[in-house]
């Protein structure tokens, strides 16, 4: 609805511990923001949980894929060996299906692979070069040692002063205002 | 929480372990990730570097002249004839597939299996694959005589109006190999994608900040994105164990189904498949022990990392043992004279020394590994492993020149011996592999090093038995 861009992306409260930042992230969930991420440097149970994400569509993209790779595999083979270039060895069936379970197999896998790993980086936006978290020199912290929460501008509930006040009630270490330049 | 327990502070008596941790302790997030991420950033080349890449370096210069000549002159000096067509390029594909094994076997596998301590070595078991993939994949190529046709292999509409033959187990390779590689490079490199980052967020020098930035395609570890990461990991991890069953059991059709006494047996993909995962596990243990020694790595690839490897090495081998045994059993009970002869001609005939040395390296030597005091022993350890890795490589020259050399006529009969170009193909591929692997060590975190973090939350809250 905004057609500004917002001059500030959101406010980043830094934590020490991966159960604070759970914590930390199920209160604010419960004061109502939606608009938030969290950033671990290694994945931390239950915390998409927390942040209100419940489901992810890997596994549907993965499945499909990897049908389409069988589908793909096999249907090529038949295509080949019954249509486009059939060879009559001794009457022997043209759609020698037996045969053709191993390519079959492994376009799977690769249909599934492809997919599972394209699909997770294209849900995330990956790649992506340029982020406003990366303004805040604190933020490189993320790939290390420390957890932060991230409330964004974007969110309804969101007031500077107020979020602000709620975020370092928090046990955060830190609360830090990132820009959105 | 009540404050019933005045903080209890260091246990004076900590738990007696008997075996070793997987890290041992006292490290933070912090730490573990500058020891890792300092080998990369900051760590000097050295000397015993330099040395050993421009020795690999060395070898892959030769094995660039030895395969130009090979293109120049043809598959004609090698030492492969009539009957012996399948020397050595066949046994090096066989042997460097196995190899790669072991790396998949490690961050997949080990992964469904909930085993924590795959975490410190699956990083470079990883990359051993691919590269061990990369040595097995020219070998076909430049047995094919003519090289530059190998893109025929695959399926593509042509003007010549031609297919491959799908009813090949040769044509399954080329689908079994490529898919492999592939899914080995996907595999390693989102593991990377994390690690990556962390080098772009610690580098100093401009040129790592751009690469690593590059390569790390802006992850930031947003809890979102991990869970994702997580599913799509998890779901790789299930569609390579699979997949890396079918690789060798594809590698082993390309025996199994032609009709040669000795090659047409029904045990060899379960036996194929477990030789592999010997290997593979050797090559490991080959390249562990040195590294971690190197790069003072003690801490975290620890004695309960060698220990666990070397009895998955005395697991696999006993199979490998059973599939000898076994096939010297379908040899007996088939009553069929060719299979027999196969048998008794592997025990007894020109190539017996080869094939008791094999039955001594890979049968015999491994039996060590029963004593805990043996696998305990760096040493010891990493000799077993290089003398496996020996017997798996004479496996396959068994398997392959042993059934040929002795055609079903007696005036077909014939004898293989390698030429010094075979030998320099072969050990130029050696080469290229450890090449790769001291560029891997020095450009790329060789230990996952967000793996090591979750796994230093783990051990912290296990024993004190806090954390939620």
């Amino acid at each position: 609805m905004a057609t500004r861009r917002p001059r500030v992306y959101g406010l980043l409260a830094e934590f020490e511990k991966p159960e604070q930042l759970l914590a930390a992230a199920h209160r604010a969930r419960e004061a109502g923001y939606r608009r938030m991420d969290a950033y671990t440097p290694f994945p931390v149970e239950g915390l998409a949980e927390a942040l209100g994400r419940h489901h992810t569509g890997v596994p549907l993209i993965t499945l499909i894929g990897g049908l389409s790779g069988c589908a793909a595999g096999f249907g090529l083979q038949y295509w080949v060996s019954k249509i486009a270039y059939p060879i009559n060895v001794g009457g022997r069936p043209f759609n020698s299906w037996p045969a053709f379970i191993p390519v079959t197999f492994e376009m799977t896998i690769l249909g599934a692979a492809l997919s599972a790993v394209l699909g997770m980086l294209a849900l995330n936006g990956l790649p992506m070069p340029y982020h406003p978290l990366f303004n805040e020199p604190r933020f490189a912290l993320a790939s290390r040692d420390r957890f932060f929460l991230c409330v964004e501008a974007r969110d309804k509930r969101f007031e500077r002063g107020e979020t602000r006040a709620f975020l370092e009630s928090l046990t955060s270490r830190a609360v830090m205002e990132v820009e959105n330049l | 929480m009540a404050p019933e327990t005045p903080d209890a502070p260091n246990n004076p008596t900590p738990p007696v372990q008997r075996r070793s941790p997987v890290i041992q302790p006292g490290y933070t997030f912090g730490t573990v990730t500058d020891k890792i991420g300092s080998i990369v950033l900051t760590q000097r080349f050295g000397v015993g570097w330099w040395a050993g890449f421009l020795f690999s370096f060395g070898l892959v210069m030769m094995l660039f002249y030895a395969a130009s000549y090979l293109f120049l002159k043809g598959v004609g000096i090698w030492g492969i004839n009539i009957p012996v067509g399948w020397g050595f390029a066949i046994v090096n594909f066989v042997w460097w597939i196995g190899i790669g094994h072991a790396g998949t076997l490690i961050s997949a596998v080990l992964l469904l299996l909930n085993q924590s301590w795959r975490t410190s070595i699956n990083r470079f078991a990883e990359a051993m694959t691919l590269f061990a993939v990369a040595c097995a994949g020219m070998f076909p190529i430049m047995h094919l005589g003519r090289p530059w046709f190998a893109y025929w292999l695959f399926p593509y509409p042509n003007v010549m109006g031609i297919w491959p033959q799908f009813r090949s187990p040769l044509v399954w390779d080329v689908f079994a190999v490529s898919t492999y590689a592939t899914v080995s490079l996907m595999f390693w490199f989102i593991g990377l994608i994390p690690d990556l980052a962390t080098l772009r967020d610690r580098a100093t020098k401009r040129i790592h900040k751009i690469v690593y930035g590059i390569l790390a395609m802006g992850w930031r570890g947003s809890a979102v994105h991990w869970y994702r990461y997580e599913t799509a990991y998890l779901l790789m991890a299930g569609i390579a164990t699979p997949l890396v069953v079918s690789v060798h059991s594809v590698v082993s059709f390309d025996f199994s189904v032609a009709i040669i006494p000795g090659w047409h047996t029904t045990i060899f993909p379960p036996y194929f498949v477990a030789g592999a995962i010997y290997s593979g596990f050797a090559m490991v243990l080959t390249l562990a022990i040195p590294l971690r020694a190197a790069y003072h790595l003690e801490d975290f690839i620890t004695m309960r990392h060698l220990e666990n490897m070397a009895m998955v090495m005395l697991s696999t081998g006993l199979i490998v043992a059973y599939g000898y045994v076994f096939e010297f059993f379908t040899a007996w009970y088939s009553d069929n004279a060719y299979e027999l002869f196969v048998s008794f001609n592997r025990a007894a005939g020109p190539y017996a020394y080869w094939y008791w040395t094999l039955i001594f390296c890979n049968i015999v030597a491994p039996q060590l590994l029963w004593f805990s005091r043996i696998r305990r022993n760096v040493f010891v350890l990493f000799v077993i492993a290089l003398i496996v890795n020996v017997g798996m490589w004479l496996e396959r020259f068994i398997i392959v020149v042993t059934s040929l050399h002795r055609d079903f006529l007696p005036s077909s009969w014939g004898m293989y011996s390698p030429t010094r170009w075979d030998w320099a193909i072969y050990i130029g591929t050696l080469g290229l592999f450890l090449a790769l692997l001291f560029l891997f060590i020095r450009f790329l975190p060789m230990i996952s090093i967000f793996e090591m973090r979750e796994l230093v939350e783990e051990t912290s809250s296990n024993p004190s038995g806090g954390g939620d």
